[in-house]
Formats: C-alpha cells, sequence, structure tokens
C-alpha cells in the first residue's frame, strides 16, 4: 500500500493541526443532547430515600403512604429489585486476597454509608415522587460509624459477609532498602494527608431506562464514558441478552472517570423500569451528587527518602493507608488508585531501592474509587515534596536536585522498581524547558526582593510520569469484562463521503474531532465530509470507549489502521476503473491521484458513484468492499507511559493564610499530537482540577460519618477568579508501538499541579519553619502550620 | 401540588401564556414546559451559573426564580440568543478557541458574558475572571473561556471605535 499521502508528516496533514471541533457549534448554541434533556413518551421520574446514618441495621420500611400518593406509580425496596438483580462484587482477581462484600441495587439489611438509597419511588414527575419520599418511613437502628480508615483497620468488620474491613493489601520490595537508608548521609521523612474530593461534573449523572418487555429489550440513555462496559453490566445482572441491551451515550456535562463506575441508583432506575415496563428517568440533584458520586483520594502515605550528601536519592520506602468507602467500585474496583500509587512513587528518577506498603481499608463513607490521574497526584506529590525536603536540606536548588537524580534519556529502554516498562520518556529535556519557560532565575531574583518587602513568593516544580493507553494488563487480566481493544466501521458513502463509528468516546475532549482529523488525514479527503458517531452501542463496534487517556492512542489508532484499510480498497476499485495499478494511485484532496506525479484521475465521488450504482461496470468476479470494520487492541508495552514537568508561582499571605496563584507552567511529552489546541485545553483544566484539589476541595466528614459540606455553596470549586493563566510546552516522543504515535494527555494536567503547588506553597513558607504536607492547603492549615492558630 | 396559577411572559420574543406550580422554577419552566433545553440545572441552588438567563436584559439565575414570579417579564435564553444573533462573534470566539468542551456550563457562559459586552466597558483579563466567578466551568480551567470574552470585547470595542471615527 502506498501510504505517501497518508504520511503524518507530509505539508497540509491534518494530524498536528490545530482545528476547532465541528460537535461544539451546537453546544454553543444551547442545542446539546444531555440525558438530562431526554423526555420519552409515557416516562416516569425517579427519586430516592436515603440513609440518614452512615451505618446501621434497617428494622422496617413503611412505604403505604407514600405508595397511596397521587402520580406515585410504584416504590420498590431493596427486596424487590434482589429479586431481578443479580449481585456485584467489586474485586479484580490480579490483586490477590483482594475482597469486596456483594452489593444490590437497594441494601435489604444494612446501610453502610449517610446518603445511601434505601427507597425507590417512581412516579409522575420528580416533584412528585420527592413529596412521596417524604412520606416513607424508615425505622434504622443506627451502629457505630467508622469514619477514620485508620481505626476502621482494626475495628470490627463492617460487612457481615467479611472478616474485617481490609479490602487489599500489597507489598512491594524491590530490595536494598534498609541497606539504603542505612548509608544513607540523609534520611527525609515526612508523614501525608490527601483529602477526599469528588468530581462535580456540571451535568450530574443521569439516565433513561427503557425497557421494552415485548422484545425482552433494553436501551439505556446513560451519562457515562464506558457504554459498552454498562451493556456488559445490565446484561449480566438483569439477565437480558446483550444483543438485547444498547446503550446510548449522547452529549455528556464531564465525567472525568466519575460516570463510569457502577452506581445503586442507576441499577434501580434499569430495575425499575424492567418491573414497569417503562422508561424511567433518573437524575441525581447536586445534593445527591455528593453523596452518592464516588469520591476521590483520601490517602494517608508516610514516606521515607535516602540521599547522599551529593543530592542522590539512594532508596525510598512508602506507606500508603487509603480509604474507598464501604465497599469497592465494580467493575474497576477501588484499589486500582492506591496500586498507582505505590507503583508511581520516586518513578522520574534514577534508584532502585524502593519498598512500599497499601492498605485499601473499607469505612462508613461514600464509595471512592477512580477519577482523573487515578493515584498519580499522590505519588506525584509525595515523591516531589521529598525531593524538596531533601533539597531544602542540603541547600541545593530543586532544578539542581532533580537533574541529578533522572532517568538519563538516553538510558532507554528500562524498568522502574516497581515493574513499570517504560518505552522512552524524557525528562531531562522537559526539565531543561521547564527552567526556561518559567524564566526561573528571574523568578529568584524576584522573589528574594519581594521578600526584602515582606513579601512571600513560593516557586515550586514537579515531575511526573503518566500512565497512557492501558493494555489488558490494566483489567481484562483481572477478569473485568473491560475492553483495551477498540473497534470502528469506517464506509464510504455513495457521494464520496466518509462515515467513521468507532468505541471511544467523547465528554468534550475532542474524541471526534481527532478521529475525525485521523480519518480525514488517512483517506485523503477534506475533513468537513467526515462524520464521526460515537457513545451508542448498537452503532459502533465494542471497545473500551474513553478513560484512562486511552481515546487518541488507541482509538486514534484504531481509526488510523481502518482508515489504511478502506483506502487499500478505494485505490483497489480505482484501479480497475482507471485501469491502473492500484499501488501507482494515491488520494488527496478527495481525489484519486497519481502517485508520483499528483496528477487527478477520477474523484471519489465518481469512483463512489460507480461501485454503489454501476457495478455492473467494474470486472466480473469484483466485490467492492466499501465499509471496513476494524479492530485494534495494544501490543507491545503494557503501557505507553508519558512525562513531564510542571512548575507554580504562589504569593503566600501569612496573615491570613492565603495563597494567590500566579502562575502555572507545564511541559508535557504526549508523544505526536494530533491537535495543539485540544491537547493544550486538556492540561489547563487537568491543573485546574489538580489546583482545586491543592488548595480548596475536600469533602469534609464529622466523626459520625456525615458529610457536612455536600453542597455546592459549601464545597469549593475553583473559580475562574482564583485560577492562574497557564503556560504549555510540548516535547514529542512518539511511542513507537503504533503508526500514529500517539499517547494520552488527559490526566498530565492533574497529575502534578498539585505537587508543583504544594512546593511553592513550602518554598514560599521555608524559613518560617512551616511545612504544608496535607492537601488541601486551606488558609486554616497554614495558620495552623505558621503556629499562628 | 394542585392550584396552577396563570402567567404571561415573552420568551425569546415570543409571548407565552401558561398555568404553572407555584413551585415550578423558572428553570424547570423553561426546560421542561417550553423546552428550552439550553438553559441547564447543576446545582439548583444558585452557586454554578449554569442556569443563568437574561430576565429584562439582566443575567438571572433561572434556578433560584419561580416561574410564577416571571410574569410579565421578559426572558432571553442562550437559544433567543442565538436566533436573533445577539452573540454570534461571541460564539464564534469560544468556537475557534475551544473555550468549551462538555458544553454543560456554557450557555451560562455566553449568558455572563454578554452581561461584560453589555456594560459597553473594556475590562481587563482579571476584570473578566472576577465576572466569571459566578460559572463554574469543570473542563476548561477558563483561561480559553477568559481570551474568547476578551476577544470579542477587543473586536466590539474596535468596531465602535472604526465606527465613531466613519
Amino acid at each position: 500500500m502506498n501510504v505517501s499521502a497518508g504520511s503524518l508528516d507530509r505539508p497540509n496533514s491534518y494530524i498536528g493541526r490545530s482545528v476547532s471541533r465541528p460537535n461544539a457549534k451546537r453546544l454553543l448554541e444551547g442545542k446539546g443532547r444531555y440525558v438530562t434533556d431526554l423526555v420519552l413518551p409515557r416516562m416516569l421520574y425517579a427519586a430516592f430515600v436515603r440513609s440518614p446514618y452512615a451505618h446501621g441495621r434497617i428494622l422496617s420500611i413503611d412505604t403505604d403512604e407514600a405508595a397511596a400518593l397521587a402520580g406515585v406509580r410504584a416504590v420498590f425496596t431493596g427486596k424487590d429489585l434482589a429479586a431481578i438483580c443479580t449481585p456485584w462484587v467489586g474485586t479484580l482477581d490480579h490483586f490477590k486476597n483482594m475482597k469486596s462484600p456483594p452489593q444490590l441495587p437497594l441494601p435489604t439489611e444494612k446501610v453502610t454509608w449517610s446518603g445511601q438509597p434505601v427507597v425507590l419511588i417512581v412516579a409522575d414527575s420528580r416533584a412528585i415522587a420527592e413529596d412521596a419520599a417524604e412520606l416513607v418511613m424508615i425505622d434504622i437502628e443506627e451502629m457505630p460509624a467508622l469514619a477514620d480508615p485508620v481505626e476502621a483497620m482494626s475495628a470490627g468488620a463492617i460487612s457481615e459477609e467479611l472478616d474485617d474491613n481490609l479490602c487489599f493489601s500489597m507489598k512491594l520490595d524491590a530490595g536494598g532498602v534498609d541497606e539504603a537508608l542505612e548509608a544513607a548521609d540523609l534520611t527525609v521523612e515526612q508523614s501525608f494527608i490527601f483529602g477526599r474530593h469528588t468530581a462535580v461534573t456540571l451535568e450530574p449523572r443521569a439516565i433513561v431506562a427503557d425497557y421494552d418487555p415485548s422484545e425482552n429489550r433494553l436501551t439505556a440513555h446513560h451519562a457515562t464514558q464506558t457504554p459498552y462496559q454498562f451493556q456488559d453490566v445490565y446484561s449480566r445482572h438483569f439477565g437480558i441478552p446483550e444483543a438485547n441491551v444498547r446503550v446510548i451515550a449522547p452529549d455528556i456535562g464531564g465525567s472525568f472517570g466519575m460516570k463510569l463506575h457502577v452506581y445503586h441508583e442507576e441499577m434501580a432506575a434499569v430495575g425499575a423500569s424492567i418491573l414497569l415496563g417503562r422508561p424511567v428517568k433518573y437524575v441525581a440533584d447536586r445534593m445527591e451528587s455528593f453523596v452518592s458520586d464516588i469520591h476521590a483520594r483520601d490517602h494517608r502515605v508516610t514516606a521515607r527518602l535516602a540521599v547522599g550528601k551529593d543530592g542522590r536519592i539512594t532508596g525510598m520506602e512508602v506507606d500508603d493507608v487509603t480509604a474507598i468507602g464501604p465497599f469497592s467500585s465494580y467493575p474497576r474496583t477501588s484499589a486500582v488508585e492506591g496500586n498507582q500509587v505505590v507503583r508511581l512513587m520516586g518513578a522520574p528518577y534514577d534508584f532502585s531501592a524502593y519498598r512500599a506498603k497499601l492498605s485499601v481499608v473499607f469505612q462508613n463513607k461514600v464509595q471512592a474509587s477512580q477519577y482523573r490521574a487515578v493515584g498519580h497526584p499522590i505519588a506525584c506529590a509525595v515523591t516531589e515534596c521529598m525531593v524538596d525536603k531533601a533539597a531544602r536540606e542540603l541547600a541545593l536548588d530543586p532544578f539542581d536536585i532533580r537533574g541529578r537524580n533522572l532517568i538519563p534519556d538516553d538510558s532507554y529502554p528500562r524498568k522502574s522498581p516497581t515493574g513499570y516498562q517504560f518505552e522512552k520518556l524524557s525528562h531531562e529535556v522537559c526539565l531543561s524547558r521547564l527552567r526556561s519557560l518559567m524564566n526561573y532565575d528571574s523568578l529568584r531574583e524576584e522573589q528574594a526582593k519581594l521578600r526584602e518587602k515582606g513579601i512571600l513568593r513560593g516557586i515550586g516544580i514537579a515531575l511526573f510520569v503518566e500512565i497512557t493507553n492501558p493494555s489488558p494488563a490494566f483489567y481484562g487480566v483481572g477478569g473485568a469484562r473491560i475492553s483495551a481493544q477498540d473497534g470502528a466501521v469506517v464506509k464510504l458513502t455513495p457521494s464520496g463521503e466518509v462515515h467513521c463509528a468507532i468505541s471511544v468516546t467523547e465528554q468534550g475532549q475532542g474524541t471526534e474531532t481527532v478521529i475525525g482529523q485521523i480519518v480525514a488525514d488517512q483517506l485523503g479527503v477534506d475533513r468537513a465530509k467526515v462524520r464521526i458517531m460515537t457513545g451508542d452501542t448498537d452503532m459502533t463496534p465494542h471497545g473500551g470507549a474513553t478513560w484512562a487517556c486511552r481515546g487518541a492512542g488507541i482509538g486514534g489508532e484504531t481509526a488510523l489502521q481502518a482508515a489504511r484499510r478502506l483506502k487499500a480498497n478505494l485505490l483497489s476499485i480505482a484501479g480497475f476503473i482507471l485501469q491502473a495499478q492500484p499501488g501507482e494511485l494515491d488520494i488527496r484532496e478527495d481525489w484519486i491521484i497519481e502517485a508520483t506525479t499528483g496528477q487527478q484521475r477520477i474523484s471519489l465521488a465518481e469512483v463512489a458513484r460507480i461501485a454503489f450504482f454501476r457495478s455492473d461496470t467494474l470486472p466480473p468476479g469484483t466485490q467492492a468492499q466499501l465499509s471496513v470494520a476494524h479492530h485494534y487492541a495494544p501490543q507491545g508495552y503494557p503501557f505507553a507511559f508519558t512525562n513531564g514537568a510542571q512548575g507554580s508561582l504562589v504569593e503566600v499571605d501569612v496573615e491570613t493564610g492565603f495563597v494567590k496563584i500566579l502562575r502555572h507552567w507545564v511541559v508535557e511529552d504526549c508523544g505526536r499530537i494530533i491537535n495543539p489546541l485540544l491537547v493544550d485545553e486538556q492540561i489547563r483544566g487537568g491543573v485546574v482540577q489538580g489546583l482545586g484539589a491543592a488548595f480548596f476541595e475536600e469533602c469534609l466528614y464529622n466523626a459520625e460519618g456525615q458529610l457536612t459540606n455536600g453542597s455546592l455553596t459549601d464545597y469549593l470549586v475553583p473559580m475562574a477568579c482564583e485560577m492562574p493563566d497557564i503556560e504549555i510546552s510540548h516535547v514529542e516522543t512518539p511511542t513507537r508501538d503504533t503508526e500514529l504515535g500517539a499517547k494520552g494527555v488527559g490526566e498530565a494536567g492533574t497529575a502534578a499541579a498539585s505537587a508543583a503547588a504544594m512546593n511553592a506553597v513550602n518554598d514560599a513558607l521555608a524559613g518560617h519553619g512551616a511545612v504544608l504536607s496535607q492537601i488541601p492547603m486551606t488558609p486554616t492549615r497554614i495558620l495552623k502550620a505558621l503556629g499562628k492558630i | 401540588m394542585s392550584g396552577k396559577i396563570a402567567v404571561s411572559l415573552t420568551v425569546n420574543s415570543e409571548e407565552v401564556e401558561a398555568f404553572v406550580a407555584p413551585r415550578t422554577t423558572l428553570a424547570d419552566f423553561l426546560r421542561q414546559d417550553l423546552q428550552l433545553t439550553g438553559t441547564h440545572a447543576g446545582c439548583e441552588m444558585g452557586v454554578c451559573g449554569a442556569c443563568l438567563v437574561l430576565i429584562d436584559d439582566q443575567p438571572v439565575h433561572a434556578c433560584l426564580m419561580f416561574a410564577v414570579q416571571v410574569d410579565g417579564c421578559v426572558i432571553e435564553t442562550v437559544e433567543g440568543l442565538t436566533s436573533r444573533d445577539a452573540i454570534t462573534d461571541l460564539q464564534k470566539a469560544f468556537h475557534e478557541r475551544n473555550a468549551l468542551q462538555c458544553g454543560f456550563c456554557t450557555p451560562g457562559m455566553l449568558v455572563s458574558a454578554y452581561g461584560i459586552l453589555s456594560s459597553g466597558k473594556v475590562p481587563s483579563r482579571e476584570e473578566i475572571r472576577d465576572a466569571l466567578s459566578g460559572n463554574y466551568c469543570r473542563c476548561t480551567g477558563y483561561e480559553a473561556i477568559v481570551d474568547a470574552i476578551e476577544r470579542t470585547v477587543g473586536e466590539r470595542w474596535r468596531a465602535k471605535v472604526a465606527e465613531e471615527e466613519a
């Protein structure tokens, strides 16, 4: 096959071009089609009665009065739904000895977190359903709540099915840590606390479940990243043939990992639709989101770093205790975050003596699980804070100590002490680029001058490694029915245009745009003539969809290979028509051309017309293949690791504890960049979520396990006025595992932003005897660290 | 809830007469009764700004108003602003700058930006950021939105100056 026109680096290639998103225009006109907007004929509305207690035994439920309210169509309890839905258990086989209790849509015996849905009301309107919810009487015998993870580790089991509250534990030991600590000139030790926070997608979770008993057919319009995963879940747990389950994910108002987990309310809504034979809609309101969406992080980490007086890191030891709620989430589990925390520690640096212990603990709070940059911010903040601490003690500059310890750019491929295989990273070039991007030396001069005036500025940097393009090593090997492959159907239309249905999904990051760029580029057609379809299990091949930064890398490669196959078919047909060798032809700007001269021979539209409507004019026996179905699964490296460096400049007011974030810089290497405009905005959005975690966002609980700030007035989301402009620079090290060479980028911003911010605050406070090792770094915590309160 | 109340208002230049329950919010009335789903409900407590609409040309949270309160008012939503070409330049700037991702906050952002543009002032970036503090965006990190508004403010200002000079 001649690939000259499809070569990724040719002039006018769509690959590497900043083009805007065709599907963003209707969103700008208020014509988005979100699940929250959807109304179907005969549709009913769901509302839930929730547990007011974090832990307790259900003694009785009285729904008579609620059921009698005009407009109420049904009231369901745990037993009603347990009769039609098999339980689910959030474990993965490759996490040895992991355990988690079975879950049902609604509980039958016990409540295990405050806000847990207990009774489902289905009514003619949401307002009536909520009226009825107030009439339900639930008698719960309150039990002591286990809110604190350390306490939960030794307390009696929350779940009656289990012996203790340890979901999963793991030890990693690459050897040599004791020796390194013993021989070290300097040992730095620090404990860290990472608070719980949550995704706060602007569109809350939403589903319209539409079961048609006449065909035993379920259609779920579901605001999710992963329609194929939910097709599998609904099919298996409700006993409906997979081919009869269709999941449609239309426009999604933000997800960030939150909307790919199984939630009790969605399962209950599907169950209600099955029991009633009518469409049932459930939309979480914001108060419900806070107590039922997954929370993230919640780690207590103690780390020790062995360092020589030359600043060389010789060993690291880490202990992470993370609390995940009363069970592990399904089907991805709540152990992935902790696993990635302990495996990503120290990842940018060249040392081998590493030891880690991970404890994943049950407690009486809402489930915690994967959210953007799973585990990365914890590993990055701990590592980078420890490195800065060592630098301060040795009077080394933060750039200097990192320069002495980075894995050299010319030493790849290599394996980390935790078992990760790095194909090729670019730490040295990223660090040096960051230094010039920040204008670091001037910043230090300015900092010193301002310090004389009593103005405390801090400069922090952080290096990171990010996991992208996961292979089946991520979930498949653990027994989860989560695809690592993607599929695409690319077809020529009778007018010579192109339609591509693909299994990666869109949540606004620009998936459809980059797939369109790749298909147009590879087929040599105008981007405006390529239509991309995503988010419908009936209309697209089964695939992994979009998560873990796999959309561009794996979805993009799928599209590239599919488009190349279709192109070969089209050139073959054109060869018959033109009586030329297909290898001598190419496609450019919607025309079949002479490959060597570029001379136009026949338009693609004419090829399509002949192939579709005048096949009688083609040679006998020719069957023109005008659609191609193609699947691609990553092979080679289990993950495509990316890397980068971030810098943060802050100003701390030691009287009030307030921090002004002045600037933020990112140098990022995500391999081949398909659309720089979209990549930069992924980074900026990611950084701001990381800064939110660093300064504002925290789900606060009292000792009884009650969330005390579960509303958008109390929970602080970063606002425009608090966020800085973010300057970005790129290094491109394409992966050689694919033709496309793209790696992921969606989580890079979040991975290191809080680490850079933490180092910046501690840099500002250096000399004031204060070290912050807990995020969010609230004014109160800063003043406490300063000993002012 | 019985006892619906008659309201008469103008929505996107059209006269609307309806009977609404006293507890129906303006956001629900627009979204459910009139099927104007461009107005979004993100928090239903006046914090996130996804539900902003214009009431008598002022940005107001539709989730904090009851439909009965807007009897006699002139309401404009993103659909109305779009159809009368009031924000075409702003939408173009948002599109070209990729100042939106999931798009859920976008209608509210555009209504806030309309308010900024209507003030006739030329705000600094900091002032634009300040004026957007009632609009949460979880996807973009805000910078692209500030860029798009700044660009539109500048373009309108230059057009106005050119018009005055001509």
